[in-house]
């Protein structure tokens, strides 16, 4: 063993997956097993009751599952980490290992929808009440913490908006009041940025997004940093003795590895959200080229962005890495290598331009995902939002003309051909575009 | 020395043979057991308990104290402490009296003065780790509960 402090993409490659032990296998084996054997009735004791680390039974870990969350940990700078079964999984069980019923969370609220749905209705229902604040007024940010919160909640970069979460006068607002910032970092992922580094106690991920890459995965992630005193009184669900594990504390037998074992042993345990070895292995390969594929995303999401403030069929466009964009100081900081693939514009003609638009696309996939090497394109006023009126849609922050790109690693041209034939149609103009 | 880089510390594990918990406790909950029990079933370590309140743990005789120890065991390698703070600076003198080659400070256990007098009297100093925790980072027992172990190599381990 040396002290070499390796670079990211060295650990993008590396970290969780030196040779396979028992055959010498360079890449990362698929240990497709449900189950693993004990090597003696007093190894199995030991296991069940925490005293030793290693697998039982999938639900809990597995070896190809164990390699993506070394990985994860090692590239978020975290103290370790806990692979779920999408990334809504990885942001329940955040919260299930530090909430019960009768608790609160404070969340940002300019955040993924299905954020909102999960912690307004679903916790709501289950006991565990969210106030949304927005996420750039620290004082109401201050004052919604109250005695019984456990979380705050925000993301690196908004959904559609591009606003960026400033990551660090977050975590002191939540660390002044003993509470532990989670930070959603799908839409950056740590290549872009890692929130640890600038206070952020957990991280969670949509791995079926950037981490991926190829739009093949449903996955999720949670990591913690190893800093947060979880045993100030504030989080019984540590440091009260555990009727699941024979009166265990948390806080005092592991330590700085207590909400990490807890997150594992007890709440993936029982809400069964567990990533398959399959799946983990698909993202252990996109995580190998997740720094060339952020720095190509990145640099097409500008060209495109660009190109499109020229055209006389845009409105306007919302993307951070533009000088424009009211947050472009804060991507600057906060983002290193890039601004991100995902952005949104407003077509002119509002909601049947943007659905003649989409219409005439012929490269750009129309579906509902962001970070796949394709690029892939939504109008939420004529899709998912598509029984609002126009009031309600403003309502609900959605524009009618407001269309999202997730910029891929085609050719660039390309790209901006297909959208410049359907700009031409959407507005009615003939369709042939222009040969680049 | 105090040993500071995870290199040093692999070293210090590698050529260690037997390790005297100071303060191991019975009561299975405690982390003192845990990590006694851990070391012992891991089988890398002698592994002995040291304390005079109890009897044995888990079949094991405790011992009174590191000189008890040392009359039939000779010299330990490593003495790992969970004691409080303001107790392990006589822990460090029976410790130098037995010549054991390193003090292992727990979570927690932290001393100036027994910390430098360690270190004056010529041994390894580890401080504010977990001997459980780092020789998990080496044999593999970190990577598999997803833990980051810090550990990057092409070189086929035995783990
Ligand atoms: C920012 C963000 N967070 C979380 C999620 C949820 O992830 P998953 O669909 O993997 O459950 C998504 C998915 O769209 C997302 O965009």
């Amino acid at each position: 063993m040396n002290d070499r402090e390796f670079g990211f993409r060295t650990r993008a490659i590396h970290a969780g997956t030196p040779p396979d032990a028992a055959t010498g296998a360079r890449a990362m084996p698929i240990y497709q097993s449900a189950a693993f054997v004990f090597g003696s009735s007093e190894e199995a004791a030991e296991l069940f009751a925490l005293r030793s680390y290693g697998h039982i039974y999938g639900r809990i870990s597995n070896p190809t599952v164990s390699a993506f969350e070394e990985r994860m940990a090692s590239l978020e700078r975290g103290l370790g980490a806990v692979a779920f079964s999408s990334g809504l999984a990885a942001q329940l069980c955040a919260v299930l290992c530090v909430a019960q019923n009768g608790d609160h969370l404070v969340c940002a609220a300019n955040i993924y929808g299905g954020t909102i749905t999960q912690f307004g209705v679903t916790l709501r229902r289950m006991g565990i009440e969210t106030t949304f604040v927005p996420g750039d007024d620290f004082d109401a940010i201050g004052d919604a913490i109250l005695p019984n919160t456990k979380l705050l909640f925000a993301e690196t970069i908004g959904n559609p908006s591009g606003t960026i979460g400033d990551i660090e006068r977050l975590s002191a607002v939540a660390h002044e009041r003993d509470v532990p910032l989670c930070i959603d970092n799908t839409f950056a992922s740590p290549y872009l940025c890692r929130p640890i580094e600038y206070g952020a106690d957990l991280v969670v991920h949509s791995a079926t997004k950037f981490i991926c890459g190829h739009g093949t995965v449903i996955g999720g992630v949670l990591i913690e940093s190893g800093k947060f005193a979880w045993d100030s009184g504030r989080f019984p669900l540590l440091s009260d003795p555990s009727p699941g594990y024979h009166q265990l504390r948390f806080t005092e037998t592991f330590g700085e590895y207590a909400f990490l074992i807890r997150a594992r042993a007890e709440v993936l345990r029982d809400v069964g959200a567990s990533l398959a070895p399959m799946d983990a292995w698909l993202l252990i390969q996109g995580l190998e080229t997740l720094p060339v594929r952020m720095e190509r995303h990145s640099m097409n999401a500008l060209a495109v962005a660009r190109w499109l403030q020229s055209r006389p069929e845009v409105q306007w466009v919302s993307y951070p890495g533009l000088p424009e964009h009211p947050h472009y100081e804060r991507a600057q900081k906060y983002l290193r290598g890039g601004a991100g693939a995902i952005f949104a514009f407003g077509i002119a003609g509002g909601r049947e331009a943007g659905r003649r638009f989409i219409n005439a696309l012929q490269l750009w996939s129309h579906l509902a995902n962001v970070g796949d090497a394709k690029s892939l394109v939504i109008h939420p006023a004529s899709t998912t939002h598509s029984q609002l009126s126009d009031v309600e849609l403003q309502g609900a922050g959605v524009a009618p003309e407001m269309v999202r790109l997730s910029v891929g690693l085609e050719d660039t041209e390309d790209l901006i051909w297909d959208l410049e034939c359907a700009l031409r149609a959407s507005s009615g103009q003939s369709s042939t575009g222009s040969i680049t | 020395m105090i040993v500071r880089t995870p290199s040093q510390r692999a070293a210090l594990l590698d050529r260690s043979r037997t390790v005297t918990v100071v303060g191991a406790s019975d009561k299975p909950l405690r982390p003192s057991y845990v990590v006694f029990s851990y070391l012992r079933t891991q089988g890398r370590f002698a592994v002995y308990p040291i304390n005079p309140g109890v009897g044995e743990i888990d079949g094991i005789p405790a011992f009174s104290s590191l000189a008890a120890f040392a009359r039939e065991h000779g010299a330990p390698d490593i003495v790992d402490i969970f004691r409080k703070p303001s107790e392990v600076v006589g822990i460090v003198e029976q410790a130098i009296a037995v010549h054991a080659k390193a003090v292992w400070f727990q979570y927690g256990v932290i001393n100036e003065q027994a910390i430098q007098r360690a270190d004056d009297a010529g041994m390894d100093v580890v401080v504010d780790r977990c001997l459980k925790v780092e020789s998990a980072r080496l044999n593999g027992g970190l990577a598999a509960a997803g833990l980051n172990s810090g550990l990057i190599t092409s070189r086929r381990t035995s783990r």
